[in-house]
This record gives structure tokens, sequence and C-alpha cells, in this order.
């Protein structure tokens, strides 16, 4: 099962993309995109899935995934008033620096959405990760110390995917 | 399509679009890559997303692939930023002026692997990561 649960999640997102993209449910439609899902399902590779087991279709985890769609959203609307507010003034008001923090997510994928997540946050941006350390270039750093820098760049995020992905 | 949706779907396109003009702003007057790469992601990726589904609402038929559109720009356009970013530290791009603090080229120095040497930093990074 642990082994067959990827491949079975492959095959059933392809399909659904194949038929979005389709446009249509013709039966003819529906068994080439199915013989399409399988055969690409067959072939990936065998790096991180997004979803890496079945444990994951919990639902605190499903109901954490679906709270942090609008949390995530919120962000990107603040981030983009952040941006808006700094390019207009005629004076740049910026303090930019790269700061340390430190995650504790064990999960790869896990990981990445956190780095991706930090980027789209109003004035980060992740620029390396080594380790368990993340360097993040921060517009208008407000402390230089790791833990400060962590509670106030990635401890909000980090609560909703330590539970997404355990 | 009623007018209501007409409406709503150019005021998002429109707003998309000026999302997209203060990333280009800031893009020309931002002083290194770093804070520009700030300023272009965040308002390309919003700016996007709104102009994409104001256009999903001018044309309901097309609303499911622009919806994976929207998906797929959601995922690479941080993606890809952290890349460039990345590569622009690693191959030693300079930081702004007003920069007051560089904690990766900190640890770096002390580590002993300047700019131009990738290869320990790939290693070490290695090591320590987990597999889910």
């Amino acid at each position: 099962m642990k082994r067959a649960f990827p491949f079975l999640f492959v095959t059933v997102v392809m399909w659904l993309l194949w038929l979005v993209l389709a446009g249509n449910l013709d039966p003819q439609e529906m068994l080439a995109g199915a013989v399409v899902a399988v055969l690409v399902a067959a072939l990936r590779s065998s790096g991180p899935c997004l979803l890496g087991g079945p444990e994951v279709l919990h639902p605190r985890r499903i109901l954490y995934a679906l709270a942090y769609i609008p949390y995530m959203i919120w962000a990107i609307v603040l981030a983009n008033l952040d941006v808006a507010g700094r390019v207009l003034r005629p004076r740049l008001k910026i303090n930019p620096g790269i700061v340390k923090v430190r995650t504790n997510l064990h999960s790869q994928v896990g990981r990445m959405i956190l780095a991706n997540s930090i980027t789209l946050t109003p004035g980060t941006l992740s620029v390396d990760i080594v380790g368990d350390d993340m360097y993040i270039h921060w517009i208008d750093v407000e402390s230089r110390d790791a833990e400060a820098a962590t509670r106030k760049i990635a401890a909000g995020f980090e609560k909703y995917l330590e539970v997404i992905f355990g | 399509m009623t007018d209501l949706m007409r409406l709503v779907g150019a005021s998002l396109t429109f707003l998309g679009s000026a999302f997209l003009f203060l990333g280009a702003l800031g893009i020309f007057r931002m002083p290194d890559i770093y804070n520009r790469m700030q300023a272009g992601t965040k308002a390309t990726t919003l700016g996007n997303i709104l102009t994409l589904t104001g256009l999903g609402l001018l044309a309901p038929a097309w609303l499911p692939k622009i919806m994976l559109i929207v998906l797929f720009v959601l995922i690479t356009n941080p993606l890809s930023s952290h890349a460039l970013a990345r590569a622009a530290h690693r191959s030693g791009v300079t930081l702004a002026r007003e920069t007051i603090y560089d904690a990766l080229r900190e640890d770096e120095e002390a580590a002993g692997i300047g700019p131009g040497s990738p290869v320990e930093i790939d290693a070490a990074a290695g090591s320590s990561e987990v597999t889910p």
C-alpha cells in the first residue's frame, strides 16, 4: 500500500487533469486519458510525492490543508499591498538583509511549500536551504536573531504545515 | 453571461494589471536583484491570478482550464524566484549598499565556503535531508 499509493494518486490526478483539459466526458476521451494517466504514473520518478502515503488522507490533515488556502491567499494579498506601498513611496523604504530561519519540518514537500509560502508573503524571499536552516532575504529586517526571525516569518505557516505533512 | 459577471471580470482583470504594473515599477526602482525579485514575484503572482480569474469570469467556458493555469503559476512562480535568488547568491551577486545583514554569507565564510564553490554546499544540504 505504501508504494501503491503514490502511483494511484498520480494516476487519478493525471486523469482528472486530462479530463479538465479535454473539456468533455466522452467515453473515448475518458479511456484515452486513463491509459495515458497510468502510463505517466508508471514512468514517474520515485522522488518526493505530494502525498507520501495513505495517512495523509486523515481528516485532521485535510481540514488543516483547507484552512491553509484562505490563510495563504490573505498573506499574498497583504504581500502585494506591502509591495505597492514600498514601490509607490517617493523614497524607497527598505532595510534589507538575509536572515536565518530554522525549520522543524521534516517532509521535503512540506519544506518546499514553506519556502514557497515565505516567498509569497510580505517582504520575504527564500534564498537557500542548508540542512534545517533556511536563509531568507528580508526587505525590512526587524531582527537578526534566528529565533525571532523564525517566529516572525515561518511560525505561522509551520503551525499548519506541521499538521498537514506530519 | 450576466452584466454583473462582466463587470466583476473586467474589474479583476484591471486590478490584476495594476498589480503587474506595480511589480514592473518595483523591478525598476529596487536597488539589487534580491529586492527586485521581492517586488517581481509577489506582484506577478497576484497580478496573474487576478487577471486570469477575471478572464475566466468573462469567458466562463474557459474557467476550469484557467484555474489550472492559476494553480500552476502559484506553484512555479515562487519556485523559480527561489532558484534565481539561490543561483544569484551562490555566484556571488553583491547585495545593495543598504543591506544591513547577510547570515548566509557569514555562515558560508564560517564553514570556509565562498561563492563559486557550490559543491560543498550541496553535500552539506544533502546529508541532512530527510526523505518523507
